[in-house]
C-alpha cells in the first residue's frame, strides 16, 4: 500500500509541471501524426501564415511519434488543454481527435481543422466535402492522379511499366494506387506493385522493381516517404528513374515531381484557421484542397537515374536542382 | 496533465490493460514469450470494425474478435508445439501473416467507425456524458476479466496452466497434455488481446492496421511496472498490479505530454524519452526510499 501512495504522491508532485500556456490571444493544439518533412513543413506552413497575418498564437504542439495509442492519448490531452482551436495532422491523427471531440463534453468542444488527409469522406471526418456541418473542417491533399501521370510521361515517354511502390496499410496510398490502375488502361502502362509494411521493409520492396518497372512514382505514403532515400539509392544504383507526389521529395532525390508543397498546404490550412479563430463556423466552410500544383525537378539525380529532363518540363519547373 | 488528459490516460490504461491481462498470462504464467499480439489487437478492431459495419451488434462483434484472437493464438502455439517451431518466432510468424490478414478481412488498411454504433452507445443512452462512458465500460470489462482470469487459474485446467509454466516435466509426469494446455493458455491469451482491440476500436473511432504496432512493448512495460510498483505476491494481486501496471504506463505518457518547466518546454519529438525516463522514476522510486528509511 506504501507503494502505491508513494507513486500516487509521485504522479501529483509531476503534475504541478504540467504545461500552463503563456498569455496571447489565441491557442492552437495541434496533433502531428509522425515527424516527416511534408508533415513537419504543414506545421510550418500553419504557423508561418498566422504569423504573417500578424494574429497572436500560443501553440501546444504534441507529436505521435507514428503511435496510434499516442496519437488517441494526444487526442484526449488536447481536449483538456482547452485551446480555441484544435489541428489534426494526417489521417491518423485526424480520425483519433475527431473522437475525442465526439466524446468530449459540450463545454470542452472547439472547432477542429485537419490537414494532409487524402480522403476525409472515407475518413469518417465529414460528412459532406462542401457543407462540413459539425465542428470539423479542413484541406485535403487528395492527388491529382492524372496530372501527376502526365507529367511522368512527358519526362519519359517510353515507360511500359510504371513501378508503384506504397504501403498497403496505408488508406491514403490505397485509394492513389486504385486511380493509377484505372487510367493505367486509358494511358497504356502496366502498373507494378511493391509493398512495404514498414520503413524497414522499403529498401528491399524498391529493389523488388528492378528489371520489373521502367520507372518507380511514389505516391504520398508515409511510410515509403519516411524512407526515401533508399528508393532514390536502388534509383540511382539500377537506373530506374524515380517519380514522387510531393515536390519535399525532390530535394531529397526524386526525379521530379508534380505535387504539393507542404508547406503551402499548411499554409492554406493556415487561412482556414484564422477565419475559424475569428469566429467563422467550421460547419460553413468547404472542405478545401490544393488548387495549386508546383513542378519540381532534380537535374543531377534525374542524370544519375539515367534520364535527361526535357527542355518543356524545365521551362515550366518551379524549383530546379541542379 | 490536465484532468481530462488524466481520464483519458486512465481510459486508455484500462482498455489497455485488457491486453496486458492476456500478456501477463503467456510471458509469466506460460513462460511463453508470444509476439502474436502485435496482429492479434488489430485483429479483433478489424473484426469487430467489419461486424459493426455490417449491422451487428456491437456488444456480439466483441464475442467474434475474442474467438478471432483464440484461433490466431492457438495457431501459434500449434506450429510452436506440434511443428517445433521456437516460440518467438512461431509467434513473428502469425504477427507478420497477420498484418496480409487484417487487410484482407477490412478490405483495406482502416474502416472508419466514427458515427456507427458501439458499445459506449447503450451507456450514452442511460444519461452518462461521453467521456465517462468509455471509463466505466472500460472499468467493467477490465475487472469482469480480471476476475475471470483469477477464478479460471483456480479450476482444475487452470491450476494444470499454471504448472505447465513452472514445471512441464512434473505436469507431464502426471498425465497432462503440455500441448493441448499451451494451445489453449496462449488462445485464451490473445483472445483477450483481440477483445482489448475490439473496445480501442469503437473507443478511437477507426480500426487501422497499423494500430497494433508496438503493443508487446506496452504490454511487457506494463506488466513490469506493476510487478514493481504493486507487486505480484499471489495471482489476484499479480493481474491486478498487470491491470494497474498499464493504468500507470498510460498516466506516465500523459504526464510527458503535458511536461513543462516555466519557459522551458520540450520539443514535441522528445515525447518517447520523456515517458522512458517517467518509468524510470516510477521504477526506482521505491527502492531508494526503502534504502532511506533503512538508513
Amino acid at each position: 500500500m506504501k507503494r502505491i501512495i508513494q507513486s500516487f504522491l509521485l504522479a501529483v508532485v509531476s503534475c504541478m509541471f504540467a504545461a500552463q500556456v503563456y498569455a496571447a490571444s489565441y491557442t492552437i493544439s495541434v496533433n502531428q501524426f509522425v515527424e516527416h518533412p511534408a508533415l513537419d513543413a504543414v506545421l510550418q506552413g500553419l504557423q508561418d501564415y498566422l504569423k504573417d497575418a500578424n494574429v497572436d498564437v500560443a501553440y501546444n504542439i504534441h507529436n505521435a511519434q507514428a503511435n496510434m495509442p499516442t496519437a488517441n492519448q494526444i487526442a484526449q490531452q488536447m481536449i483538456g488543454e482547452e485551446a480555441d482551436l484544435l489541428v489534426a495532422i494526417a489521417t491518423p491523427s485526424s480520425q483519433a481527435c475527431a473522437q475525442a471531440l465526439k466524446k468530449a463534453p459540450d463545454s470542452l468542444k472547439r472547432p477542429m481543422l485537419f490537414s494532409a488527409v487524402t480522403d476525409p469522406v472515407a475518413a469518417g471526418l465529414v460528412d459532406d466535402l462542401e457543407k462540413p456541418g459539425g465542428l470539423i473542417t479542413g484541406v485535403s491533399d487528395l492527388l491529382p492522379v492524372k496530372k501527376h501521370l502526365e507529367m511522368v510521361f512527358e519526362f519519359q515517354p517510353d515507360i511500359k511499366r510504371l513501378g508503384v511502390l506504397y504501403n498497403a496499410g496505408e488508406a491514403n496510398s490505397k485509394a492513389i494506387l486504385a486511380s493509377i490502375i484505372e487510367l493505367s488502361e486509358e494511358m497504356g502502362f502496366e502498373v507494378v506493385e511493391a509493398t512495404a509494411p514498414k520503413t524497414a521493409d522499403v529498401y528491399q520492396a524498391a529493389k523488388s522493381l528492378v528489371g520489373r518497372a521502367d520507372a518507380v512514382f511514389v505516391p504520398t505514403d508515409n511510410t515509403i516517404i519516411s524512407a526515401l532515400e533508399s528508393v532514390v539509392k536502388v534509383g540511382v544504383q539500377s537506373k530506374m528513374p524515380i517519380f514522387a507526389a510531393d515536390v519535399n521529395s525532390v530535394e531529397r532525390g526524386a526525379a521530379a515531381a508534380m505535387g504539393f508543397d507542404y508547406y503551402k498546404h499548411g499554409y492554406q490550412t493556415g487561412a482556414m484557421a484564422e477565419k475559424v479563430l475569428k469566429g467563422a463556423p467550421p460547419a460553413d466552410i468547404p472542405v478545401e484542397f490544393q488548387e495549386e500544383l508546383q513542378l519540381q525537378i532534380n537535374v543531377k539525380y534525374a542524370e544519375m537515374m539515367g534520364i535527361t529532363p526535357p527542355q518543356s518540363l524545365l521551362d515550366k519547373a518551379a524549383k530546379i536542382y541542379e | 496533465m490536465t484532468v481530462y488528459a488524466a481520464l483519458g490516460a486512465i481510459e486508455q490504461g484500462l482498455v489497455y490493460g485488457i491486453m496486458v491481462i492476456g500478456v501477463y498470462l503467456t510471458f509469466r504464467i506460460l513462460d511463453f514469450p508470444d509476439l502474436t499480439v502485435d496482429g492479434s489487437l488489430p485483429l479483433g478492431a478489424s473484426i469487430s470494425a467489419v461486424a459493426i459495419t455490417n449491422g451487428i451488434n456491437p456488444y456480439y462483434s466483441l464475442v467474434f474478435a475474442l474467438l478471432g484472437g483464440f484461433v490466431a493464438g492457438m495457431i501459434t502455439a500449434i506450429l510452436n508445439t506440434k511443428f517445433k517451431i521456437l516460440h518467438l518466432l512461431a509467434s513473428i510468424l502469425t504477427m507478420i501473416a497477420l498484418y496480409s490478414i487484417n487487410i484482407r478481412i477490412m478490405g483495406g488498411p482502416n474502416i472508419a467507425l466514427l458515427g456507427s454504433d458501439t458499445v459506449f452507445d447503450a451507456v450514452i443512452a442511460w444519461g452518462i456524458p461521453g467521456q465517462y462512458a468509455a471509463i466505466l465500460i472500460f472499468a467493467v470489462f477490465a475487472l469482469a476479466v480480471t476476475g475471470f482470469i483469477v477464478w479460471f487459474l483456480k479450476t482444475e485446467l487452470g491450476m494444470a496452466i499454471l504448472a505447465t509454466g513452472d514445471n512441464p516435466r512434473m505436469i507431464t509426469s502426471l498425465g497432462v497434455n503440455t500441448h493441448m494446455v499451451i494451445i489453449l493458455g496462449v488462445g485464451l491469451s490473445n483472445g483477450l488481446v483481440a477483445l482489448s482491440g475490439a473496445l480501442i476500436a469503437q473507443n478511437q473511432g477507426a480500426a487501422d492496421v497499423g494500430m497494433g504496432i508496438g503493443t508487446i512493448i506496452a504490454g511487457l512495460a506494463s506488466v513490469i511496472i506493476g510487478e514493481t510498483i504493486f507487486g505480484d505476491r499471489n495471482i489476484a494481486r499479480a493481474f491486478v498490479a498487470a491491470l494497474l501496471g498499464s493504468v500507470v504506463y498510460r498516466l506516465a505518457i500523459a504526464l510527458a505530454l503535458g511536461l513543462d518547466f516555466g519557459g522551458f518546454s520540450f520539443n514535441p519529438s522528445d515525447l518517447n524519452l520523456i515517458t522512458a525516463i517517467l518509468v524510470v522514476i516510477a521504477l526506482v522510486a521505491p527502492n531508494i526510499k526503502k534504502k532511506v528509511v533503512a538508513r
